[in-house]
């Protein structure tokens, strides 16, 4: 799949392209020990040979690729190269829209194939969470937007609904500033505020992956900021599986990386080795931001 | 006149294009103030010779007996020197007390005295039924239609039949419920037979506003709710439904309207001209809902073309007219209410 061409290789211009990157590809400085600590990474989504289609237009080709335990995996690429398609397969949301389906290959979770009949659609989703990319607070109190997926699942204890609340919301750095007001409606938040909290929401349920998709694309830098923040925090409880835009935000935030251009797979590395020594050239071409 | 030189450059030429926006503006402008003229000449015309009949100048300042009462006859007689207008009761009991009256010729005038409570009652009870019942069906089936149903041959075949029932007239929905409920059921003319007409006739606009505001519902609260690993029914219960309420509310308050003004359909199915009991006084509580009612609008049409016109049948006809806007100004502003408060509530 990950086909290095290695005369490319050669004529790719050295350090002098790549001149904001270095201190970017440095950052994941806290994402280098868990990668170290976990030499064996164990697979929790094993995608294989995915063929995709949005009634007769292919969105996704051939994909394979594993994701691993407790990581931070970033997919990225320009718009429509099949990325959220391929985050919207891993918790069957693309079963929403009308004439999709998966015409070839597997996704497993924990060796599951999740598309198998006797799998139900609403425990993958309770074990796999999503935060979108419009944050999508429902238009009730912040305190009822934590609980919905408990009360959902016929937990009314109201001591139990505040301990997860308050966890919740301290998960996603989110208490301090709402403790007080946790029966103001979720919309009245900041844009910033409103992501976090539907990344409590998501967490509320004790997922084992949290599916993000371009999380922080409606938000200002300082927003931005606090979010990924917040994943550096969340990558030793979750997996975590980030669409981004934001080369920068892949490179800051995430272990391995995928780099998708319409609808295939081209490269899937570790972070480092995608920003810093990517194997193939248009990965290089699109870090470098020469496209895309 | 065109040579003038202008004062000053930016004054304002002559041309024909200004000329011709003034004409249009104020034609456009003409337009809007003849409908409310034509507004202010029906209701002012009703409220004018209405408010009589509900009103008056002595306390307790509004006329009980005309929202209490049953219709009645009038007698006008000429009794010991003095004209006297009064009520088949009054004048019952009148000639008892007096015997001499009972040979004093006297003249009649059916429904002229008395009151429209049975009317009143009548007509609340039929907008409360028809309601629920093309609420139920309709958002029933607006969600199936929205949330559930895939677009296909038989989803359009379905939407092009609510458009018909649309352009339906309402005889039509009239023959129909005698011909289905009346008859074929046997019903007879009943509430219940009223209900289920009038309620077809109002699910169009109840479906389709239903379904406007079920798609206005952001899509990211449904799938927010479903990657929680919520059921489909759950999202649309407590994450779909409760938003797109007031959207629905607003729908049915012109559909109260219609309801309730509308005479075809119930002359045929739940409408009596005269009925002495009033709906409660049944023997068993099923008689409830296979008796007929009288409703206002039958009853403006009944003392308006079928009773012989005369200087006392004004007084009920607009007096009716008048109670029958206050009411549906009354549920309407009800719903509104109803409405703003949910809307307050939900606010996205």
């Amino acid at each position: 799949m990950v086909t290095a061409a290695p005369t490319l290789m050669e004529t790719r211009p050295a350090a002098p392209v790549l001149p904001p990157r270095p201190p970017a590809a440095a950052e994941p400085g806290p994402a280098a020990p868990a990668s170290a600590l976990a030499p064996a990474a164990e697979t929790l989504i094993d995608i294989r040979q995915v063929d995709f289609f949005y009634g007769a237009s292919q969105a996704l080709h051939d994909v394979s690729l594993a994701i691993e335990h407790k990581k931070v995996t970033a997919f990225i690429g320009p718009s429509g190269c099949g990325k959220s398609t391929l985050l919207r397969c891993l918790n069957r949301m693309n079963d929403l829209i009308d004439g999709t389906r998966v015409a070839r290959g597997t996704i497993r979770i924990r060796g599951v194939d999740i598309h198998q009949p006797d799998v139900d659609v609403i425990e993958l989703r309770k074990r796999i969470g999503m935060v979108f990319q419009k944050s999508n607070p429902f238009p009730k109190s912040i305190y009822e937007n934590i609980t919905y997926g408990l009360r959902l699942q016929g937990v009314t204890n109201r001591a139990r609904l505040d301990e997860v609340v308050e966890k919740s919301l301290r998960g996603a750095a989110l208490w301090d500033e709402v403790k007080d007001r946790l029966d103001a409606s979720g919309l009245g938040l900041s844009g910033g505020q409103q992501q976090r909290l539907c990344i409590a929401r998501a967490i509320a349920v004790e997922p084992e992956v949290i599916l993000m998709d371009e999380p922080c694309s409606a938000l200002d830098p300082v927003a931005t900021a606090k979010v990924e923040e917040l994943i550096q925090e969340l990558r030793s409880r979750y997996t975590i599986v980030i669409v981004t835009h934001n080369m920068q935000q892949a490179a800051r935030c995430s272990d391995k990386t995928a780099f998708f251009y319409m609808g295939r797979l081209v490269e899937y590395a570790d972070t480092r080795n995608i920003f810093t020594n990517p194997a193939n050239p248009q990965t290089e071409a699109y870090v470098s931001g020469r496209f895309g | 006149m065109a040579s003038n030189p202008p004062a000053h450059p930016f004054q304002s030429p002559p041309t024909a294009a200004r000329r011709r926006e003034r004409w249009i503006f104020a034609l456009f402008g003409g337009a809007t103030y003849c409908v409310i003229l034509c507004g202010a000449l029906v209701f002012g015309t009703i409220i004018g010779k209405g408010a009589g009949s509900v009103f008056q100048t002595r306390a307790p300042f509004i006329n009980t007996t005309f929202l209490t009462a049953a219709p009645e006859s009038l007698h006008v007689f000429e009794f010991e020197g003095r004209k006297r207008e009064m009520g088949d009761q009054e004048y019952r009991a009148f000639v008892a007390q007096h015997p001499a009256a009972a040979r004093v010729k006297s003249e009649s005038y059916v429904y002229s005295a008395g009151g429209i409570f049975p009317c009143i009652v009548g007509t609340v009870l039929l907008v409360i039924g028809s309601m629920t019942i093309a609420l139920t069906l309709g958002v029933s089936a607006a969600v199936y239609l929205n949330e559930y149903a895939r677009d296909g041959t038989f989803i359009r075949f379905v939407r092009l039949a609510i458009l018909n029932l649309a352009g339906v007239p309402s005889i039509v929905f009239g023959l129909f419920g005698f011909g289905m409920f009346v008859i074929f059921f046997g019903w007879n003319v009943s509430l219940l037979a009223g209900w289920f007409t009038l309620a077809f006739m109002v699910l169009p606009v109840v479906i389709t506003a239903s379904e406007e505001s079920l798609k206005a519902v952001p899509r990211g609260f449904r799938e927010g709710s479903l990657a929680l690993g919520a059921t489909k029914w759950q999202t649309i219960r407590k994450n779909v439904l409760p938003y797109a309420l007031p959207g629905i509310l607003t729908s049915s308050i012109l559909g109260i309207a219609r309801v309730a003004g509308e005479t075809a359909p119930i002359m045929f199915t739940a409408a009596y001209v005269v009925r002495d009991k009033l709906p409660w006084e049944v023997e068993r509580a099923v008689d409830f809902l296979f008796q007929g009612v009288m409703a206002l609008p039958y009853h403006i049409y009944v003392v308006s073309s079928k009773i012989p016109q005369n200087e006392y049948t004004e007084r009920v006809q607009y007096g009716s007219a008048f109670i029958f806007l206050l009411i549906v100004a009354v549920i309407a502003s009800a719903s509104i209410l109803l409405r703003n408060q949910l809307r307050n509530r939900y606010k996205w």
